[in-house]
């Protein structure tokens, strides 16, 4: 085994905190977790957690400090960790975000930062919900490419402008942000949610597809785009940036336009 | 041996998430549309009602039983009345339904909070329409005009 060799120290003079060359900062989080374990008891309850985090952690970084170094039975879905699978939603503060994409340094850490699962959706252990009500609306309204016409040789062709019109909603990620958000969603979970016709809209907008009409005649239903009050909490959630109120009332006008 | 493991929760959607059956017509859509159109027909019917009675003349200090009365003889004011009645009170009970739509979170207590809704609406509709119509600003009892009256000289 041979030792590993230092590396040379570097020829050009960086002043401290500058490319790296500074600590990152430290600061004390005091973390409250909502916990919920069914086999234990029926009763949610808070419990407190107090880690050092450096000035580059996330919420996320905190959840792992705390499942890895302290009470390895907080339970949370996570994949990526980068912002991208979409597993890891929560109410952080009140405000339902994926813990990996939320700063520590950006949230006030001279107060307890609250972490509770996402809303309207049952709540199996700790930070994990069922998501399957909110795959099941998103089933509902055929996420799917259908086209009638003859299979064609080459690829499917599109211009640009085409593509460009369904492009906000190609960024959905089925975080459930937004469905959770919503409080018309919150009241008894039937209404289709925000997700469920953002999907759609991502077909019924694509020149590609011919089953527009189709998602629309799911979509006029009374659990459908109608429920929606826009109060636009939807769009505030999505951390795709998704503009999703606008999403669901350009599906609303299709209806309109289709129907009048 | 072989044990058998049951797949995970695959489409196992709880029943109180589940919708029952899809809802056939366009009622909701029709609903949302008339929201806006009778919002924006409200719009100039309660601010050209609100400018002829306060602004217009001696403005609020003609408004009496007679200036009513004088209104509801006019045909049109008739019907500007009757508009903006039937419109603000549809409107009205259609925004409270969504209301209770939106928080009632059990189907009995959205039915029982509707039947109220909806009989108050009948009846305000019903007596206001039969007000604007036969309106009578003299109301004689055996040729006798009744006090409070506003009977021609």
């Amino acid at each position: 085994m041979t030792a590993e060799l230092a590396e040379p120290a570097s020829k050009i003079e960086l002043p401290a905190g500058v490319g790296g060359g500074g600590e990152i900062p430290t600061f004390d989080v005091h973390l409250r977790v909502r916990r919920y374990n069914p086999e234990v008891s029926e009763e949610a309850t808070w419990d407190d957690f107090h880690v050092t985090m450096y000035g580059t952690d996330r919420v996320l970084d905190a959840l792992h400090k705390v499942k890895w170094e302290i009470d390895g039975s907080v339970s949370f879905r996570r994949s990526c960790a980068h912002g991208v699978c979409g597993s890891d939603a929560m109410r952080i503060n009140g405000r339902t975000r994926l813990a990996c994409k939320t700063l520590l340094k950006d949230l006030d850490t001279t107060k307890p930062i609250t972490v509770e699962p996402i809303k309207g959706l049952p709540v199996e252990k700790d930070l994990i919900v069922d998501m399957e009500p909110f795959f099941q609306s998103f089933r509902e309204v055929m996420p799917f490419l259908v086209n009638r016409g003859h299979e064609p040789t080459k690829e499917r062709l599109q211009s640009s402008e085409e593509r460009e019109r369904f492009d906000d909603t190609t960024k959905c990620i089925l975080c459930a942000a937004c469905t959770s958000s919503c409080p018309v969603f919150w009241t008894d979970g039937q209404y289709f949610g925000p997700a469920a016709i953002v999907n759609a809209h991502r077909f019924i907008f694509d020149s590609r597809d011919d089953a527009g009409d189709m998602r629309l005649e799911i979509l006029n239903d009374k659990e459908g785009v109608w429920r929606c009050r826009t109060t636009f909490n939807c769009s505030e959630a999505c951390p795709r940036g998704i503009q999703v109120t606008k999403a669901i009332a350009e599906v609303k006008q299709a209806i309109l336009s289709r129907k009048v | 041996m072989t044990a058998t493991i049951e797949s995970p929760r695959s489409g196992r959607v709880s029943s109180n998430y589940r919708r029952s059956g899809a809802s056939k017509g366009n009622f909701e859509m029709l609903a949302w549309l008339f929201m806006r159109l009778s919002g924006v027909v409200l719009v100039v019917l309660i601010f050209g009602h609100l400018f002829v009675n306060l602004m217009l003349g001696d403005g609020i200090h003609a408004i009496d039983f007679g200036f009513v009365a004088g209104k509801w003889a006019d045909p049109f004011w008739q019907v500007w009345d009757l508009a903006m009645l039937w419109l603000a009170m549809l409107h009205g009970t259609n925004g409270v339904r969504t209301i209770i739509n939106d928080y009632a979170e059990k189907n009995s207590t959205r039915m029982a909070l509707k039947v109220v809704l909806y009989a108050a609406t009948t009846v305000i509709i019903v007596l206001g329409t039969m007000v604007i119509f036969t309106f009578n600003p003299c109301p004689m009892v055996d040729g006798i005009p009744l006090p409070g009256g506003f009977c021609p000289a």
